[in-house]
C-alpha cells in the first residue's frame, strides 16, 4: 500500500494550468505523477488533459508529453515504447493518457491492437463520461439516464464495459480506480509500473461542469459512485477478479447505498423520475450479482465483464 | 533541448496564467485547529495546498482556483471558505 507519507511533496504536474476549478481528472494525473516519477513519458491524445497540459511554449507536464492525434494513443504509445526499448531506455515508463471519447469510442481500433501485440506501456482511460472538451456530447462510456447535450432527456444505452473489453483480450493486467481514493489508485499505478506488457487502468474523474455539482463536492461525489457500487474498484490479474479498497465490502446489497444518493448529488440525473431511479437500480444490482459470480469463478480471458 | 523538429514546449508554473485570479471563494486555514494530517494537500487537484517548514500547510493563492475540496476534505474542519473581494 501506498502511503501518503511516501509520496514524493514535489509536484510533476504544475499549478496554474488551465482545468476547471475542482477538477478531478487533474487530481487523478497529479497522483499518478507522484508514483510514476520524472522517468516517464507520456503522449495524450485531443481531451480536456492536452488542453490543461498548456499551449506551446508552455506546458503544465513535467514529464515530456508527445500531444497525439483523437484515434492515436495506443498506436502512438506504441511507437514510443518501442523507440525507448530500441536505444536501451527500457526502463522508462510509458504512458498513454486519453479520455473516455479517446478510448472507448475513437480509440478502442488502436488500444485493442497493442494489446493484441502485447505493447510495453500503461494505458490509462480517465473517464469523465463524455465528450467534455468540446461540451458535454455524449460518449459510449456516458451512463444510461446522463443527460449530456446530445442526449438532453438523458442517454438510453448503458455505459461500454471497457475494462471487462480489456479483460477478455487477456492483457497481463486490468484494474479500475478513482480520482476520490487516489492512494488506491496510486496502489495500482505502482503494481502497472511492475508488471511487463500492456497494463490497462480506467480512472472514474468526476467534473463539476459536466456532470453539474458545486466544485467543492467533486470527493463527496466520487466517494459516493463507489459506495453506492455505481463504480466498482477492482483488479483484474491472471484472469481473477478481486475487488480493492471500500468496494471489497460491498458485495452484500445492504451494504450498498442507495444509487439515489449518487444520482441525486448530480444535476445531469435531475431530469429521472423516480421510476428511471428505480429501473437504474435494478441494473446495477444485476451488475453486482455478474460481479459475484465472477469473484466467485475466477472469470479469465473471454468471459463477459462485470458490466454484462 | 535538442531540436527534434517539433514544436517543444517547456514545464512552467502557470502554463495558463495566474489562475488564482479566477477564484470566488478564498480558503483560509486556521492554523491553531490544523492538525497537520495533510489531507487537504493528498486532495488539492491543483497543487495549491504547500507543505512548508515544520510540517505545516499553506494555501499558494497565485494559483489555487478556489474549489474549495480542502475544505470539504478536512477532517477538522480548519478551512474556511471565505468570500474573495470584488473589484
Ligand atoms: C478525429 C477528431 N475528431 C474530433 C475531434 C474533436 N475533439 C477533440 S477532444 C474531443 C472529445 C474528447 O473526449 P474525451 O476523450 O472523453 O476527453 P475529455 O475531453 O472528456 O477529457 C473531440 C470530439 C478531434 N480532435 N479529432
Ligand atoms: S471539463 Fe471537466 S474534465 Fe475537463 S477540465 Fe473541466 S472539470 Fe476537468
Ligand atoms: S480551494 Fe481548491 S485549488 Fe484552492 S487550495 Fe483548496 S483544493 Fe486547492
Ligand atoms: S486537512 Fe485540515 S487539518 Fe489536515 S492539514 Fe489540511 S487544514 Fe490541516
Ligand atoms: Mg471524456
Amino acid at each position: 500500500m501506498v502511503t501518503l507519507k511516501e509520496l514524493r511533496q514535489d509536484e510533476l504536474f504544475l499549478p496554474g494550468n488551465a482545468s476547471c476549478p475542482g477538477c478531478m481528472l487533474s487530481l487523478a494525473i497529479r497522483m499518478a505523477l507522484k508514483v510514476l516519477g520524472p522517468n516517464t513519458v507520456m503522449t495524450v491524445p485531443a481531451c480536456c488533459s492536452a488542453v490543461i497540459q498548456g499551449y506551446y511554449p508552455r506546458s503544465s507536464s513535467a514529464v515530456p508529453t508527445l500531444n497525439t492525434a483523437f484515434a492515436a494513443a495506443a498506436a502512438t504509445a506504441s511507437g514510443m515504447s518501442a523507440a525507448l526499448e530500441l536505444s536501451g531506455r527500457g526502463e522508462t515508463s510509458v504512458v498513454a493518457w486519453a479520455g473516455d471519447g479517446g478510448t472507448a469510442d475513437i480509440g478502442i481500433q488502436g488500444l485493442s491492437g497493442a494489446a493484441e501485440r502485447g505493447e510495453n506501456f500503461i494505458y490509462v482511460c480517465y473517464d469523465n463520461e463524455a465528450y467534455m472538451n468540446t461540451g458535454t456530447q455524449s460518449s459510449s462510456a456516458t451512463p444510461a439516464g446522463a443527460a449530456t447535450t446530445t442526449a438532453i432527456r438523458g442517454k438510453a444505452e448503458p455505459k461500454k464495459d471497457v475494462p471487462a473489453i480489456m479483460a477478455a483480450h487477456g492483457v497481463p493486467y486490468v484494474a479500475t480506480a478513482c480520482a476520490a481514493f487516489p492512494l488506491d489508485l496510486a496502489d495500482k499505478i505502482k503494481k502497472a509500473m511492475s508488471i511487463r506488457g500492456l497494463k490497462y487502468i480506467h480512472i472514474l474523474t468526476p467534473c463539476p461542469p459536466g456532470w453539474r455539482y458545486p466544485t467543492e463536492r467533486g470527493v463527496d461525489v466520487g466517494r459516493m459512485a463507489v459506495m453506492t457500487g455505481s463504480w466498482i474498484l477492482y483488479e483484474w490479474q491472471g484472469g481473477r477478479y478481486t475487488l480493492t479498497g471500500p468496494s471489497r465490502g460491498l458485495l452484500d446489497r445492504s451494504r450498498r447505498r442507495p444509487l439515489a444518493d449518487y444520482l441525486r448529488m448530480q444535476g445531469r440525473f435531475g431530469q429521472l423520475g423516480d421510476a428511471e431511479v428505480a429501473r437504474l437500480q435494478d441494473e446495477l444490482d444485476a451488475r453486482w450479482a455478474g460481479m459475484a459470480r465472477r469473484l466467485e469463478g475466477g472469470a479469465g480471458r473471454g468471459e463477459a465483464g462485470p458490466g454484462e | 533541448m535538442r531540436d527534434c523538429g517539433a514544436a517543444s514546449s517547456a514545464p512552467t508554473m502557470g502554463a495558463s496564467g495566474r489562475t488564482g485570479q479566477w477564484r470566488l471563494r478564498r480558503p483560509e486555514i486556521d492554523q491553531r485547529r490544523c492538525t497537520k494530517c495533510l489531507i487537504c494537500w493528498l486532495y488539492c487537484p491543483d497543487a495549491s495546498v504547500v507543505r512548508g517548514e515544520g510540517r505545516g500547510v499553506r494555501i499558494d493563492y497565485d494559483y489555487c482556483k478556489g474549489c474549495g475540496i480542502c475544505g470539504a476534505v478536512c477532517p477538522v474542519k480548519a478551512i474556511r471558505m471565505a468570500e474573495e473581494a470584488s473589484d
